[in-house]
């Protein structure tokens, strides 16, 4: 592997946001919004409750955590996209970048930009409502990471599903989170759901954060032995995403796809 | 000395349509070779094969001495491209394209190699402005300074002068011709314009319903087959390339 090939796909996307007003709101507005929304939401419901409970680290935590996933999500995806839309397959495949660091270059780009969103989010967060992350101690960072890789496999599957259907195919992408929120739990705990539904979350790896995480708020301990399936699941998912992407991709230099991809279908 | 190209059996089909049938080929050192033919006649297809976004369903093709299916970075590493049809991305500006592509080919001392490569294609006054607001020109003359980034020992060409004015087409023949001559490189040109083929390319291959039917001196081709021009003989071959397979 170069690390060349793979700095050249971030670097890619660096003069891009840098050079784009339209790329760079994105990066945090719609997770500033969320926050800024359910942290109202959150102060509401604090002062019509009588128990006690404080809200803020249950639910704005949990939107921020959820915000998290998806601003992983969407920088893989994104940065997959340019090429989409600047039709540049023939161009970057043609040169001798491989598949693996391709991948790595579109896991970067996401690191980059995901962390300026969570930096906003936390900033408003903290300064706006009080959220302190104190409350969840050290088991906040197995939460972010089972979150982070999560949302890498996510990123990469749905870029992988937009390289084998063509371009319309990116809207069937951004709503996946939305899709996967009532199933891992974002602010109920999974024994709310229907027994179906509990066996779907159980295959999802942010269930075991959020779960974890409702723990911690309620004063007891998020169990380490889940936390780390949800972590190995997480693994196992890039691994499979990293094996469709890939699968995919042999598919498009077999059939020509590769070269012709503006046709969106070869039949 | 091996070829710089060697293409033996390739055989494409997508579906029920032929596109490339068990052409062979190879390129040497030093030569411009010419792949013409009629639209949809398999030159695209082979290009592609050759640069690794299409798989042969048969067939081999080898980058001095490198399987393209099995040693796909290293063959490209000494290879580039330039096609009419793909141009570099226009949301970026000409220096920011070649930095990425030099990044991607890991070329060493990238930054004065782009300066050469800026004077070489007169693309210094445009090295700030991105590639979309370039008139077609002027991107094509990007995309060949991008070709030439990694000083290729394999150059593939597609149609590269076909929207440039006949000055600045000169040129480019002139350092494609040079380029071909000092760099002891291979170069593989499709072209419609047969007077620019006829004043390039050291042989010809021409190819119709994805086979080569001749080869040979594109001066001297036409006479051998009764016609008076490369022109002649190109519309002939696109025509009725069946008078020909059977000569």
């Amino acid at each position: 592997m170069q690390c060349a090939r793979t700095v050249a796909i971030v670097l890619r996307e660096v003069y891009l946001i840098r050079g784009s007003f339209s790329r760079i709101l994105p990066l945090f507005v719609w997770a500033g919004v969320d926050i800024v929304l359910w942290g109202f939401i959150t102060k509401y419901l604090n002062s019509i409750t009588s128990s006690g409970f404080d809200f803020v680290p249950a639910l704005l935590g949990a939107v921020l955590l959820w915000d998290f996933l998806t601003r992983v999500m969407q920088g893989v995806t994104m940065t997959f996209f340019e090429d989409v839309w600047s039709r540049n397959f023939l161009n970057i495949f043609a040169t001798p970048l491989s598949i693996t660091e391709y991948l790595t270059g579109l896991v970067l780009s996401s690191i980059g930009t995901s962390a300026v969103g969570l930096a906003v989010m936390v900033l408003l967060a903290t300064m706006l409502f009080g959220l302190s992350f104190f409350v969840y101690g050290v088991m906040l960072v197995p939460f972010f990471l089972v979150l982070f890789m999560c949302g890498i496999a996510l990123g990469i599957l749905g870029s992988g599903t937009v390289l084998r259907l063509g371009p319309p195919a990116e809207w069937f992408i951004w709503p996946i989170p939305a899709i996967i929120s009532p199933f891992v739990g974002v602010f109920y705990p999974l024994s709310t759901l229907p027994p179906w539904m509990h066996y779907v979350a159980r295959a999802l790896p942010p269930s075991y954060v959020f779960e974890g995480m409702r723990a911690v708020v309620h004063g007891e301990s998020a169990s380490p032995r889940l936390l780390l399936l949800g972590a190995c699941l997480a693994v196992l998912y890039i691994l499979l995403a990293c094996w469709f992407f890939a699968r995919v991709y042999r598919y498009a230099v077999r059939t020509g796809l590769i070269a012709r991809y503006s046709a969106e279908t070869l039949s | 000395m091996s070829s710089v190209l060697s293409v033996t059996q390739v055989y494409k089909s997508y579906g029920e349509t032929v596109a490339v049938d068990g052409i062979s080929f190879d390129v040497e050192r030093n030569e411009i070779v010419g792949l013409l033919g009629p639209n949809g006649a398999g030159k695209t297809s082979t290009i592609n094969m050759v640069l690794g976004v299409l798989t042969p369903d048969a067939g081999s093709i080898f980058i001095e001495g490198l399987d393209i299916g099995t040693h796909r970075s290293q063959a490209l590493q000494l290879t580039n491209f330039a096609a009419v049809y793909a141009p570099l991305p226009g949301n970026l500006t000409v220096l920011q394209n070649l930095r990425v592509f030099g990044l991607l080919y890991a070329i060493k001392n990238l930054a004065g190699r782009i300066e050469e490569l800026l004077q070489q294609f007169d693309l210094r006054k445009f090295r700030d402005v991105k590639c979309g607001v370039l008139s077609s020109g002027e991107q094509t003359r990007v995309s060949l300074a991008k070709a030439m980034l990694n000083s290729p020992q394999l150059l593939l060409l597609d149609e590269p002068t076909a929207s440039l004015d006949p000055a600045v087409a000169r040129d480019i023949r002139d350092t494609i011709r040079h380029f071909a001559a000092q760099e002891k490189a291979g170069v593989l040109w499709t072209s419609h314009n047969m007077y620019e083929v006829e004043e390039v390319c050291h042989r010809v291959l021409f190819l119709s319903r994805g086979r080569i039917l001749l080869e040979g001196d594109p001066r001297t081709l036409p006479r051998e087959h009764g016609k008076s021009t490369l022109e002649e003989l190109f519309i002939s071959v696109a025509r009725e390339p069946l008078s020909l397979e059977v000569e």
